[in-house]
């Protein structure tokens, strides 16, 4: 009994962690249909810039998470306006091959400024400590976690499918053209979806820094774990995808618990199970 | 014209074959460094190239009179086929009198045939499986083994009414050596190692192996992490899931190690480890090492890397002296391995059976200095041998 709560709760952790990682590419890859494997790179912006604020200019927690959430959006907008808008049209092997170039670029450049080291983000003291819940501890970060994760994915889900915004967006990426012709900016709506993505991304490298460290090799290093959640979950489907991000973290810590010498055997099991159930996502049929 | 150019190109070359010819006792000593100087391990690379360059500059730029020329390889990460091309090319080509670093035990494994052909003395700075100094007569090693300084821990929390352990080791090779050693030397201190668990390598979250380390009931955890964020993650878990609070205590060795030290903050106060070098190691060649690295680079590192490069060095630099300079494999190794000094880690030696380091193991508590981190050292074990090779 103690163990399956712990594993509940550990896992409903593990996985509100990964759908917080995740849910940015949720939207760029999934709803944009824009495949950005420089993700983990705009999540390791984030992380980097709230480092560097708490850690090298004292900034508090609360002020430094919506700066870096900021610059992530920003860097993300610059570039989509610059440089990314070409590849919309371009084949997807084009789109893989220039964002896994942008994420080498931005793995050198991190490495030559910061340094090889762990980067690590000064938590508050109402995060940092722990919280009793009776028969065991938690840290109070994965707390935050859980409920920052159920509120993006509300959020998110919301805006795509209930307003004008969401709208717009399915019409920009279904019919371009058409979409348009009907007087939608669609100029703006792509910019401001990437900038979006991209500063969910950032959010992710803040709040995720606990279990994934930030590292220079960050971009690269938890992208297949990033992309299995979007995959099972199924493009474009944000509650798919949380559903997929729990579900996997309640496997691989299940597996942790009981059976930590098959390593991550059951994870990519249980991906290549729901896949195969619901090759569309958990939540399409 | 062409007799003109005809007599530049004799004058030329005669110039070169004079200079060649008087110039042999003016060329450098050849030392080939090989280790990682890029990708996600290109920190150990910058640990070897201060230590080693910092010896060189603290003797004056020469040592026994000679230059030096220090030749850097990259090996990016474990990669045995990519060492192997990288010193033969090393030994054929660049012709290098010694070869020092090494971080990885399978890279080091794969020279061996090389070195002990060519009769290349080598030096590893770090690589800590016990085996590899048995795989070829001229390898010499300045680092330390999981054995050497897993046993005196294990003892000594034998000794102090610790009966029952956990071990909680990455699933590895160097974890394994760990938890074998771990294992072997508490049983026969009389102690239970109740549970042995091993964490895949690519764990990121560790709440629930910290919740099977308290479910155990042990009174303390041993452990055995690569450094970096595997390092950094599980000394969180603990801190966090309650286990400092609820008594287990945490034993390990090269956790508290000081390129990742600051960074656990107060999660890492009272950890308890066992290891050959501290940074707060308190003697005049310790200040000397410190002194001469922060003049090479200010934002220096002191930690096991950079300490086995500098004694590399000095294990170096006395072959050279017992050659005079000259390539002589076999006369610099009868050197190397009765070799016995002051390092900045304390009084060490070279066994001569082994070629392996025999030196003070102590064991040490994080503390708070004057706002920083450090390992502060409470208790020598003594001098300690590879037990893993005793066998």
């Amino acid at each position: 009994m103690q163990l399956l709560a712990n594993v509940l709760i550990d896992g409903l952790a593990y996985g509100m962690v990964l759908f917080i990682i995740a849910v940015g590419l949720s939207v760029t890859l999934g709803l944009m249909r824009f495949v950005n494997l420089a993700h983990g790179a705009f999540a390791m912006i984030g992380g980097y810039v709230a480092a560097l604020l708490t850690r090298e200019a004292q900034w508090s927690f609360w002020i430094a998470l919506p700066v870096a959430i900021a610059a992530t959006a920003a860097t993300g907008a610059l570039l989509e306006a610059f440089v990314l808008r070409h590849l919309y049209r371009r084949t997807e092997l084009e789109q893989v091959l220039f964002t896994i170039g942008l994420s080498f670029f931005l793995i050198a450049g991190t490495n030559a400024l910061a340094g090889p080291q762990v980067q690590l983000i000064v938590l508050p003291p109402l995060l940092a400590q722990s919280v009793d819940l009776g028969f065991r501890t938690l840290p109070a970060q994965r707390l935050f976690v859980i409920g920052t994760g159920l509120i993006v994915a509300a959020v998110a889900a919301w805006t795509v499918t209930r307003t004008r915004f969401g709208v717009w967006l399915r019409a920009a990426v279904d019919h371009p053209d058409t979409a348009a012709t009907l007087g939608i900016p669609i100029r703006t709506v792509q910019c401001a979806s990437f900038a979006a993505g991209a500063a969910l991304a950032g959010l992710g490298g803040v709040l995720g820094a606990e279990l994934m460290p930030l590292e220079p090799y960050y971009a690269l290093k938890y992208l297949v774990l990033v992309l299995v959640v979007v995959a099972v979950g199924g493009m474009g489907s944000l509650p798919g995808s949380l559903l997929a991000a729990v579900t996997l973290g309640i496997v691989e810590t299940a597996s942790k618990y009981l059976a930590s010498d098959w390593g991550s055997l059951f994870f990519f099991l249980a991906m290549a199970v729901l896949l195969a159930w619901r090759p569309n996502g958990l939540l399409q049929r | 014209m062409i007799s003109q150019i005809r007599r530049m190109a004799v004058t030329a070359a005669t110039t070169y074959l004079a200079l060649t010819a008087f110039g042999v006792s003016a060329q450098p000593v050849k030392v080939g460094i090989v280790g990682p100087f890029s990708g996600p391990y290109s920190h150990y690379g910058s640990l070897f190239k201060n230590g080693a360059e910092a010896y060189i500059a603290s003797q004056g730029g020469k040592l026994a009179g000679k230059e030096i020329e220090l030749i850097y390889r990259d090996t990016g990460g474990p990669n045995p086929g990519q060492t192997k091309t990288l010193v033969q090319e090393l030994i054929v080509k660049d012709k290098v009198d010694y070869l020092g670093g090494f971080v990885f035990t399978p890279n080091a494994l794969a020279v061996a045939p090389l070195i002990q052909q060519s009769k290349t003395p080598t030096v590893i700075f770090n690589a800590a499986t016990s085996a590899i100094t048995d795989k070829s007569e001229f390898f010499l090693r300045t680092s330390y083994t999981l054995w050497q300084v897993t046993v005196p821990i294990a003892q000594w929390a034998a000794k102090n009414n610790i009966k029952k352990v956990v071990t909680a080791v990455t699933d590895y090779g160097p974890g394994i050596d760990a938890e074998t050693a771990w294992k072997s030397e508490f049983t026969k201190q009389g102690g239970t190692t109740v549970e042995s668990i091993r964490m895949p390598i690519a764990t990121t979250d560790f709440a629930p192996f910290v919740q099977r380390i308290k479910a155990s009931g042990a009174q303390a955890v041993y452990t055995f992490l690569p450094g970096g964020p595997p390092n950094l993650g599980f000394v969180k878990a603990y801190n966090e899931n309650g286990l400092a609070k609820s008594g287990i205590q945490f034993l390990g060795t090269a956790e508290t190690d000081e390129f990742d030290l600051q960074k656990f903050g107060d999660a890492a106060l009272g950890l308890t480890t066992a290891f050959h070098y501290s940074a707060a190691h308190d003697s005049p060649e310790n200040r000397t090492f410190i002194e001469a690295l922060k003049k090479r680079d200010p934002n220096a590192i002191a930690n096991y890397a950079s300490v086995g490069a500098w004694d590399g060095m000095y294990v170096i630099h006395k072959m050279i002296e017992a050659t005079g300079g000259q390539k002589d494999g076999q006369k610099a190794l009868t050197a190397g391995r009765e070799l016995q000094w002051e390092s900045p880690r304390g009084p060490v030696r070279i066994d001569p059976k082994t070629r392996h380091i025999v030196q003070n193991v102590y064991l040490r508590n994080v503390e708070r200095v004057g706002g920083v981190l450090v390992n502060k050292e409470v208790q020598s074990f003594g001098p300690q041998t590879d037990y893993g090779l005793d066998k």
